[in-house]
């Protein structure tokens, strides 16, 4: 499905990501982890679109189109979904009407005609309740004074409703208490199915204990430096990444 | 000074005394010579020039460099105006065509004990010292040349008076239209609005223009609120390419007032309104907002007054623009505390954003405050598209276009949400959709 390779990437002049690859295949799910500052943040991002981040050299496939061609609004509608670390807030856009111009967006792409309000707003219910988003959120502004568990939950709620085929969650641990943690989790879960992938980025291996991955890789200053199973992340989180850091640093 | 600048002024001077010359005993009387003394305050004061620091932005050159047909006769009925895709409201409406008003196409639904609706000069025929109760009087002292110049020439507008204790149901909306199809014409309106102790009113004035000559519409609304009224006035200018409007309403507030504006310049090729709230009352409450679009060439000026004279009542402001292409904006917002106007709690706040290098937009704030157990503030930005809030709605899909028009539309939302005639606001939800899709 995805499919990564020497993939290097800089900001303003500064190289994040020095040769990743990655192979995703349909229904795994890869969980990103590594010190802060190691790229993974830079790697979410670049896959998503965004455009402060220049790729220097490499290749990203995604369903055999060439992913790096592509604006970030054609990525998603080609199925590719980023949940932000820091979901943005924008008053005046109510997150119903945000969602409803996202989805008729993306069915236009792809040669669908545009949902009506009546189907629209069924389909939106039924995933409100899957991932126990409250339906008052909907009619306020997109995340405007949302707390920090209402924000996650709202990237988990899109998710849900854009049914992407790669779901990249961007720290979406980060901020939030066990309980949002847990239900958060329950919505990335709920979504789980043998033709959707997910890149999980995070930093502490908490997450994954409700969100179990297949493989678990460790980032460290742009690329990636070990890569395992869900043990990996057990052992990361018991021994911190100074013992991978001094590995690197042996070979390297 | 150009020769042009003296050609128009002293066409005008000597229009006003023909006209006078065959007045008979209509000279003499009282309103009369309040014009009389309008036309030599504009014959002293002159057209401004950027050298005047209130129209240092603001250059009429242009706007002076040509001749106009003042309150031209138009054949324009009710078809020429299904053009113009005029929302429908029950509501009392009044048609002015080149500032004469039009019996046949306006329509008073609210019954005469609730309110007084009349074209000012059926008013003043009528009842000349009524009218002349009200006219010019919160004007009378404005240093301005264009008001002066409409308080000399003001031909016809509107008379509203609310007696106490009412409160008007349907909303009175004023539709001025300039019929610029065949040659230049200029209007002048002049409208009076007089609301009574604890009477209550929805006021809209709508501008716009047929046709492809240019067209100058000089404004004046005086808007008298005795203590306990309340008043929600809309300003709606959506007017041609060659469209020139200059525009004062005037207010006087008394105890415990509440006064909402909403000023909505959507286009037109040189605006300059002035919004100028004398608060003369204690507990009162005055709202301005203000939203303006310019593109192209157009050129829109805001300047308002929030003058605090008695202790204890707020004003908050609100403006916000959007600018493209070599547009250019100002906004002049001035608060005055005086020294009896303990406890004045003054807000203000202009937000723009500008999406070409080409476009300019100047604001000036200006605070001048004699009294000191006040809450003031005031905060101008002017920036760019937020880059982040685009992103994130492109990931979900949206496309560039979209996501922009989107993010513009919701930041004129909070000036448009406060326009509560439901057509009105329906209306310009519409058009702001579509001018912002257009790019």
């Amino acid at each position: 499905m995805l499919s990564i390779k020497e993939l290097r990437a800089s900001i303003e002049g500064k190289e994040i990501l020095k040769g990743i690859n990655l192979d995703i295949k349909p229904g795994e799910v890869h969980a990103i982890m590594g010190p802060n500052g190691s790229g993974k943040s830079t790697l979410a991002s670049v896959l998503a679109g965004r455009e402060e981040y220049e790729v220097t050299g490499g290749s990203v496939l995604f369903d055999g189109k060439d992913l790096l061609d592509l604006a970030a609004e054609e990525r998603a509608a080609e199925g590719i979904f980023l949940a932000f670390q820091y979901p943005v807030e924008i008053p005046g856009v109510t997150t119903i009407n945000f969602l409803k111009t996202a989805v008729n967006e993306i069915r236009k792409y792809r040669g669908e005609n545009p949902l009506d309000a009546a189907q629209f707003l069924k389909m939106v219910r039924e995933k409100a309740k899957l991932v126990s988003m409250n339906d008052s959120l909907l009619k306020r502004a997109l995340n405007e004074g949302f707390s920090g568990g209402e924000k996650k939950r709202n990237e988990i709620f899109q998710m849900a409703v854009l049914e992407p085929k790669l779901a990249i969650l961007d720290e979406t641990d980060s901020g939030l208490d066990i309980d949002a943690l847990r239900i958060v989790a329950e919505g990335v879960n709920s979504l789980r199915s043998p033709d959707r992938s997910a890149i999980v980025v995070t930093h502490y291996q908490r997450l994954l204990d409700y969100i179990v991955p297949d493989y678990v890789h460790v980032l460290y200053k742009g690329r990636i430096v070990k890569s395992g199973t869900k043990e990996l992340a057990f052992e990361l989180e018991e021994k911190g990444y100074d013992w991978i850091k001094a590995e690197v640093e042996a070979v390297g | 000074m150009t020769t042009e600048t003296i050609d128009l002024k002293t066409k005008l001077v000597a229009d006003f005394y023909a006209r006078e010359a065959v007045m008979n005993g209509e000279a003499s009387s009282a309103f009369h010579q309040k014009k009389r003394a309008a036309l030599a305050r504009f014959d002293q004061l002159g057209f401004p020039t950027p050298k005047n620091e209130e129209w240092k932005y603001s250059n009429v050159r242009e706007l002076i460099s040509e001749s106009y047909h003042f309150n031209a006769e138009s054949s324009l009925g009710l078809a020429d105006l299904q053009d113009l895709n005029i929302p429908e409201q029950v509501a009392n409406i009044l048609y002015f065509i080149n500032g004469h008003y039009n019996e046949e196409l306006s329509s008073i639904v609210s019954s005469s004990d609730q309110i007084i609706i009349d074209s000012l000069q059926s008013a003043y025929k009528k009842n000349p010292s009524l009218v002349n109760t009200y006219f010019d009087e919160l004007v009378k002292d404005d240093t301005d040349a264009f008001t002066s110049l409409n308080t000399a020439f003001a031909h016809d507008g509107v008379f509203i008076h609310i007696p106490d204790n009412q409160t008007v149901e349907h909303p009175v909306i004023l539709r001025f239209v300039s019929d610029a199809r065949t040659q230049n014409v200029g209007s002048q309106p002049r409208n009076i609005i007089a609301v009574g102790k604890n009477a209550h009113v929805k006021l809209a004035e709508a501008f716009r223009t047929l046709g492809t000559e240019r067209s100058f519409t000089n404004a004046v609304t005086e808007i008298h609120m005795d203590r306990d009224s309340g008043v929600e006035y809309y300003k709606v200018q959506n007017e041609s390419e060659k469209a020139y409007h200059i525009g004062t309403t005037q207010v006087r507030m008394l105890d415990n007032s509440h006064f909402y504006a909403g000023t909505v310049t959507l286009n037109g090729h040189f605006t300059r309104n002035n919004l100028n709230i004398i608060i003369d009352g204690e507990r009162c409450e005055a709202h301005m907002y203000g939203l303006y679009f310019p593109d192209g060439t157009q050129h829109v000026d805001n300047h308002t007054v929030a003058d605090h004279c008695k202790p204890n009542s707020q004003s908050n402001e609100l403006y916000k623009g959007i600018l493209r292409d070599r547009a250019k904006g100002v906004f002049n917002g001035k608060i005055f505390v005086r020294p009896d106007a303990q406890k004045t709690n003054a807000f203000q706040s202009c937000k723009n954003i500008v999406l070409s290098t080409e476009a300019t937009m100047n604001t000036k704030p200006q605070l001048e405050i004699y009294a000191d157990d006040v809450k003031c503030s005031h905060g101008t930005t002017t920036g760019q598209i937020d880059e982040e809030a685009l992103f994130y709605m492109r990931s979900r899909g949206i496309s560039k276009p979209e996501a922009m028009s989107l993010l513009m539309f919701a930041f004129c939302a909070d000036v448009v949400s406060q326009i509560k005639i439901d057509s009105i606001r329906e209306y310009l939800e519409n058009v702001i959709a579509d001018k912002l899709a257009s790019k």
